[in-house]
């Protein structure tokens, strides 16, 4: 039987609900994520470390989790709000309930609040600390305080949680044709399969590898992965990304990677209000002038000029794509190195595979280098 | 790319009358086109024949013409306008076809006219079902195996190799019309033999069944730059085997993961791309294997659809409006959303609530049809709700239908036969399966016994299970707790369910929960999930923390609108809520619109200022009117003008201390009650037919006795002649009231004299309690006893003398004094021997109310917006909203024609049912034909609704004793107009004493002649026959007369079933033999004086 259940934020506002998952508490960053689908992705991407996430569709667990779809070997939010969970799992490939794979590994949650009503709140007043509390004797007074005392994620340096400790290899499918380093930072399963699909051996290396290493490997190209935390953290992997670059090792970023080939490049980043989390996200990609809909997660971005080409040390750049929604930087690349980036998500998972494409431009790009040298 | 400035005028053409399978949705769609494209400084040039739409007001269009929408009609507007483009995908496949037939006759390339939306090979790769196959195949899609027949021949053979059942679909239809599943040759040669007649291209596809997988349809949108969104994903809880009009549908898909919705998505891009939609909207429809996963995709409609329009509701993603500025030029990143203001419309939107889309039937109306859901869509309507789950928008859902049999009930005592028997009866599909469902789970069926028998997945059937264990706990002893009131609100209960059971009062549910503050919050549909600020008011009831109702200064009038479509409450009454919501916002008041139906004008949240997606129920009602007083002044509400739906509402709304706008509820009482009505018709010195109130089956014998026979008998409280009977005899009156009627004095059953031949009248007028404005006098065609709405009639009157005028008036004044109208008030009269009958009086917007606003230009029903907050005629006529004096004045002769369904249904036996008219309104729509005479416009008339009148040929005449005589002189002239007649033996002899020669031709009974002379059915079916004359016997289906009938609808030939409707074809078919074919904009008709 589920038990009284409170989400609080670190503004003092309450939501009472009802349990869910595992009893207890929990603290992190209240985040909300729009898609309709993919919450066991969602749940699995280790970009969501140390996050409370609201889901804004109503009905959660209704085809409960499969083998296939984890985006790592872990569920890595720190808590979880739901409107409806599912009582029943019915799909043909599930092969567990949502609950149960959130009690095994200890995922607290809170179920049957009115998760506009939070969303709301936090697209005004931003994302913010919050806490789970259930089956809890405590005040609500005692709530608020505790949330308080927990981090913030500003300043949170967390690559070091989600990366692997070694190096593992994803071997090409079909003919090998490159060898692509990958810098863990809390890289999704998604990622390392789609170069696989395009004939790329994926070198996923822990995320304080360093140049010599890499020069060791002697890969195609660098990929930067996605990972949570503050992109401000992280100035070893901005000097590696440095080195990368003096090098014109071709380099490809998504996400967090994407931020910190922007810092590599001499720019800053920002925290957003409330983020971009969803599947729906409008961008345009100003070369071609086309749309795509592509998958979000970030409550970082970059600081970039969207009008011109910009100058760094290592020749010119610009912003390639934006978001249409709010015109925040969701691209660049190098002109003259063969380097890019994305904010946004091209593995898509879950998502639309409308930016697909962005891998085969990585893999022209180590081709084009190739044929170069 | 901005606006393509080479198009400075474009034709948009719409999709004519209401019929199953094509209904108010696409007066959305064309009305949005409309204002977009006018915004934009185009020209629209538009064509519709139904004058119940919004689109055909003449504010819309710069030239509106209400014509047939055929070629030839088209060519002619066409060449008149010489427009730069024509728009024919916001039409439905009415618009879709009609454009194709423009191609092929040359006109488009002719005329220098381009396509915009979807070009000719866009539509033809998308309907063409080998085309369509061709492109599955090459973008890595997977189509259900099949085969392409032309004959009955390939169709018996294909089934052989694909294995029964099979499904049969022809091409170039709408609604699935000619569809079907053959589960044996004999039913093949039915089904694909129907299949044939009503595809235009006359082939059909045989298709391996899917019978049980899962059903997704996804709303696409593309852009001339190529980009492509999905608007929307729904699902149907009914498996594949019911067409998805008739489905329950939801949004979003409830039981997808994202792999298996992005492979959805995938295709759904691929498949526009090749097919090559540039620019606009197309749905495509999807099968997955629930066991395996593997994926079917079953067809697209390269256009707007009524999918879209639910996904335009279900989202706030104005799919219409957005293919209408994509195909003059824009792309979606350049089109801004309506409801955040800041993002672009080149997004997906996401949803935070669910919908629920529930179809409504009417196979009451049609007792002999098969009630049977298959591949034809057979719904006429639907309902929509929105709520925070599942369970609440289903049960919204359900009590929007007003259908009492609809929503969940949780009997006690049944025993356990009732479950064995649900079970197995709801293996078929039908209108109430669902509720079997819920009722063998509740009785104790395992959601394994009901998948197997439905193939309902089995989330959904949870879903209801956790609705029963619910009930369970309301019902259980004890106080109903905060907790658990609240919970149940959550889940969708309506006060009605749970006081039923609690075994108390609905008004003791409401006043505790009142007691406890537990009421609805308002939600937003806002495109976002509430990422962005909205600043569109579309809302949604929940019962959670946080209401999103704006405070507000302005004054608020609240609209209750009609309701999901049904057989005698359609479009029309929307037209009428839309109009006064329109007038009313322009004289500044907050317009405040509550109404279910996702097909309409009114559920666009453009229309109001406020639009609440609310079931038209007093509970959710009393609720909207609570929230909008505590968010500013509230006036009133207005009842009058959405038909019976809020008329039945507004009593109980000012019992619970509503204002009521306009007429007051006592006076639609006294309307309305046949006793109070007696008194004030008496009062007035009026006479209505002798009748009577029976309270038992006695007491009906013994009034009809008294006022002779035949009578018309009903059940009180009626709307569209539900339950009503003409009879001839005492036998026939017991068995109507066995069979149609529970008879008890609370439910009393309405016997009135029936006035054989008499001429019918239809009156819509205005009353402000002192001065009358009568809007107009339609005479019906046919004579009195064929439901008003079933008739065609005629602005203004044929035969009626100016004496007779100025009496109709004077009657009007009295009633509408007497009942104490406060706006609009519809009068039927019959005129027999001279004597003017008042049949009965509704004192409320009518479904005439927009065909006389065409026919006159005088906006009734904006006019009668106004009277209910208190403006007075005599105002009214100074600012110009009704003419400074006199009536309204037919410009012109309009015609009004009926549009019936028959060629819908089927009886079980796969027949076809009676295609005769009677008291019971049997139509789903109309049309409207202007011209100079009546010949021509009931002629347009009869080509809009039905398909042209023959000018030559042969006509096969049948009349009943009663109709001979009127039927000498239509005879003759159509002989004298070269006709060739043919007669059964009756009827033969009948004109030949009158010197009329026909052919005699044996009865179906009389079976063919020794020396194989065919029967008039066999005639009609081989398509010798141009014309069919048959009017039936009383009621109670000969066999004769139902055979030709049937095989004239099968067979699509006219058939005329009265000696009115006779003289009219005659005079139509003399109008086109004089080869009299105009075309005039209705703005060039109202313009005269």
């Amino acid at each position: 039987m589920a038990t009284k259940a409170y989400l609080v934020l670190d503004d003092g506002r309450v939501f009472e609900g009802k349990s869910w998952g595992t009893t207890g508490k929990t603290f992190g960053e209240a985040v909300f994520a729009t898609g309709m689908t993919g919450y066991q992705e969602t749940l699995t991407d280790p970009s969501y470390h140390k996050q409370v996430v609201a889901m804004t569709a109503p009905h959660i667990g209704n085809t409960g989790v499969n083998f296939e779809d984890n985006e790592s070997h872990k569920i890595w939010v720190a808590g979880f709000a739901v409107r409806n969970p599912s009582t029943l799992t019915s799909n043909w490939r599930s092969s567990g309930s949502l609950e149960d794979e959130l009690v095994s590994q200890g995922i607290v949650c809170i179920q049957g609040i009115d998760t506009r009503a939070l969303t709301r709140h936090l697209r005004d007043r931003g994302a913010m600390r919050v806490g789970i509390f259930s089956d809890m004797n405590m005040t609500r007074e005692e709530m608020v305080i505790e949330v308080r005392k927990s981090p913030s994620m500003a300043g949170a340096h967390l690559v070091g949680d989600v990366s692997t400790a070694k190096t593992y290899i994803v071997p090409a499918i079909g003919e090998k044709h490159f060898r692509v380093a990958a810098i863990d930072l809390g890289i999704k399963h998604s990622t390392p399969r789609l170069l696989s699909e395009r004939g790329v051996e994926v070198h996923v290396m822990p995320f304080d590898t360093t140049f010599a290493q890499i020069q060791e490997l002697a890969p195609d190209g660098v990929f930067l992965s996605n990972g949570p935390g503050d992109p401000a953290t992280m100035n070893e992997v901005v000097d590696l990304v440095r080195s990368l670059l003096t090098a014109e090792i071709p380099i490809f970023g998504i996400c967090f990677g994407h931020q910190i080939l922007g810092r590599a490049l001499g720019f800053s980043t920002y925290k957003l209000q409330f983020g971009h989390r969803g599947i729906n996200q409008p961008v345009l990609d100003k070369t071609t002038g086309k749309v795509e809909i592509t998958a979000h997660n970030h409550g970082f971005a970059l600081q970039a000029p969207t009008d011109d080409t910009f100058t760094t040390v290592y020749g010119p750049g610009e912003v390639s794509h934006i978001s249409l929604n709010d015109g925040v930087v969701e691209g660049i690349r190098m002109l003259e190195i063969p380097a890019f980036s994305v904010q946004y998500h091209p593995e898509a998972a879950a998502g639309p595979h409308d930016a697909a494409y962005l891998f085969d431009r990585f893999t022209e790009m180590m081709s084009t280098k190739r044929v170069d040298a | 790319m901005p606006l393509d400035t080479s198009i400075k005028s474009v034709l948009v053409i719409g999709s004519g009358p209401i019929v199953i399978g094509q209904a108010c949705e696409f007066d959305y769609s064309g009305t949005q086109a409309c204002r977009v494209l006018r915004a934009e400084g185009i020209r629209v040039v538009l064509v519709n024949s139904n004058p119940a739409t919004i689109m055909t007001d003449p504010e819309f269009a710069d030239a509106t013409y209400i014509e047939p929408i055929t070629p030839e009609y088209l060519e002619k507007i066409i060449e008149t306008e010489r427009p730069d483009a024509v728009l024919a995908t916001l039409g439905g496949q009415t618009a879709l076809n009609a454009a194709m037939a423009l191609y092929e006759r040359g006109t488009l390339q002719k005329f220098g006219v381009r396509l915009i939306g979807a070009d000719v090979d866009a539509i033809q790769r998308g309907e063409n079902r080998e085309l369509f196959r061709d492109i599955v195949e090459k973008v890595g899609g997977e189509s259900a195996q099949s085969i392409i027949c032309r004959t009955l021949e390939d169709c018996m053979t294909a089934a052989e190799l694909l294995n029964y059942p099979v499904v049969v679909r022809p091409s170039f239809t709408m609604g699935g019309l000619g569809s079907g599943i053959a589960f044996d040759s004999l039913q093949l040669e039915q089904i694909a033999g129907a299949g044939l007649r009503h595809s235009p291209t006359s082939e059909v596809l045989l298709e391996e069944s899917i019978l049980g997988w899962k059903e997704f349809e996804l709303e696409v949108m593309r852009d001339q730059s190529d980009n492509v969104v999905i608007v929307c994903g729904i699902e149907n809880v009914d498996p594949m085997g019911v067409h998805t009009g008739d489905s329950i549908t939801v949004a979003p898909a409830m039981t997808l993961t994202d792999v298996e919705y992005q492979r959805l998505r995938d295709l759904s891009l691929k498949i526009i791309r090749e097919v090559g939609v540039d620019t606009g909207g197309c749905n495509i429809q999807f099968a997955v294997n629930p066991e395996t996963g593997r994926i079917i995709v079953i067809e697209m409609n390269p256009r707007v659809s009524r999918s879209s329009a639910l996904a335009s509701k279900a989202t706030g993603f104005p799919i219409a409006k957005i293919a209408t500025k994509l195909a003059i030029g824009y792309t979606l990143n350049e089109i801004q959303n309506d409801i955040t203001k800041v993002t672009p419309a080149s997004f997906e939107p996401t949803l935070d609530y669910v919908v629920v889309k529930v179809p409504r039937f009417a196979f009451e109306k049609f007792a002999d049809a098969d009630p049977r859901l298959t591949t034809t869509m057979k719904s006429v309507g639907e309902a929509m709700a929105i709520g925070r789950s599942f369970s609440e928008a289903l049960q919204k859902a359900l009590r929007s239908l007003e259908r009492k049999e609809a929503p969940f009930t949780w009997p006690i005592d049944q025993p356990e036969s009732v479950k064995l028997a649900l079970l197995a009866s709801m293996q078929i599909p039908t209108e109430y399966r669902l509720k079997e469902v819920q009722q063998a789970l509740w009785l104790g069926a395992t959601i394994e016994e009901v998948y197997s028998a439905t193939r309902i997945d089995r989330w959904y059937l949870n879903q209801i299970c956790e609705i029963n264990a619910h009930a369970v706990e309301i019902a259980a002893p004890g106080e109903l707790t905060e907790d658990l009131l609240k919970s149940a609100k959550q889940m969708g209960f309506s006060d009605i369910q749970i006081a039923s059971l609690r075994g108390v009062s609905e008004e003791d549910i409401r006043r505790q929960r009142h007691h406890l503050n537990i009421r609805p919050v308002y939600k937003t549909v806002d495109t976002c999930a509430a990422e962005f600020e909205a600043f569109t008011p579309y809302h949604y009831s929940s019962y959670e923390e946080e209401t999103e109702v704006r405070q507000r200064s302005k004054p608020a009038v609240i609209i209750l609108g009609s309701g999901p479509n049904r057989i005698g409450q359609g479009i029309e009454f929307d037209y009428s809520c839309v109009h006064a919501s329109f007038e009313l916002h322009d004289r500044n008041y907050e317009t405040i619109m509550v109404n279910c139906n996702p097909e309409t004008v009114s559920t666009d949240y453009d229309t109001s200022d406020r639009l609440y997606f609310e079931p038209l129920t007093l509970e959710d009602v009393l609720e909207v009117v609570y929230a909008e007083m505590q968010a500013g002044p509230v006036m009133g509400v207005i009842t009058q003008l959405g038909g019976q739906t809020p008329l039945g509402l507004a009593a109980a709304l000012k019992a619970a201390g509503v204002t009521i706008l306009g007429t007051s509820p006592e006076a639609i009482n006294l309307a309305e009650e046949r006793g109070a009505f007696g008194l004030v018709l008496k009062e007035q010195g009026l006479v209505a037919p002798s009748f009577g109130m029976a309270s038992s089956h006695q007491e009906a014998l013994e009034i009809a006795q008294r006022i002779g026979y035949p009578v018309l008998v009903r059940p009180s409280f009626v709307l569209g002649g539900r339950g009503m009977e003409i009879v001839y005899d005492d036998a026939s009156l017991g068995g109507f009231i066995t069979r149609a009627t529970d008879i008890t004095p609370d439910h009393p059953v309405l016997v009135d004299r029936f006035l054989d031949s008499a001429i019918e009248i239809d009156v819509d007028a205005l009353f402000d309690g002192h001065e009358l404005f009568l809007g107009g006098v339609m005479e019906h065609i046919e004579e009195a006893g064929i439901h008003s709405g079933d008739s065609a009639c005629v602005i203004p009157s044929m035969t009626l003398t100016p004496e007779q005028h100025v009496d109709i008036r004077e009657a009007t004044e009295k009633i509408a004094r007497g009942v104490g109208v406060s706006g609009l008030i519809n009068i039927q009269f019959a005129m027999a021997d001279r004597v003017l009958y008042v049949l009965e009086a509704n004192p409320r917007a009518s479904r005439t109310v927009p065909f006389v606003s065409k026919a006159t230009g005088v906006p009734l029903a904006k006019a009668a917006a106004r009277i209910a907050i208190g403006s007075t005629i005599a105002e009214l006529r100074e600012e110009g909203l009704l003419p400074a004096q006199g009536d309204g004045k037919a410009k012109g002769v309009s015609v009004k024609e009926a549009v019936l369904p028959w060629n819908r249904f089927r009886r079980t036996d796969g027949r076809g049912v009676d295609a005769v008219l009677g008291p019971e309104m049997r139509s789903t729509g109309e049309v409207m034909g202007i011209a100079q005479t009546f010949g021509e416009s009931y002629s347009k008339s009869q080509i809009a609704a039905f398909g042209p009148l023959p000018k030559s040929g042969q006509v096969f005449i049948s009349l009943a004793g009663k109709d001979k005589a009127s039927g000498v002189d239509p005879a003759r002239a159509l002989s004298e107009m070269g006709f060739g007649l043919i007669a059964t033996a009756g009827t033969a002899a009948y004109l030949a004493e009158h010197g009329i020669k026909a052919t005699t031709v044996r009865k179906n009974s009389e079976g063919p002649g020794l020396f194989g002379e065919r029967t008039a059915v066999d005639l009609i079916a081989s398509g010798s026959i141009d014309l069919v004359i048959n009017t039936p016997v009383g009621r109670g289906t000969r066999q004769d007369g139902w055979l030709i009938r049937t095989a004239a609808v099968q067979r699509s030939i006219p058939c005329i079933t009265t000696t009115a409707g006779f003289n009219a074809a005659v005079a139509g078919i003399a109008s086109l033999q004089r080869g009299e074919f105009s075309v005039r904009p209705l703005q060039d008709w109202l313009a005269d004086a």
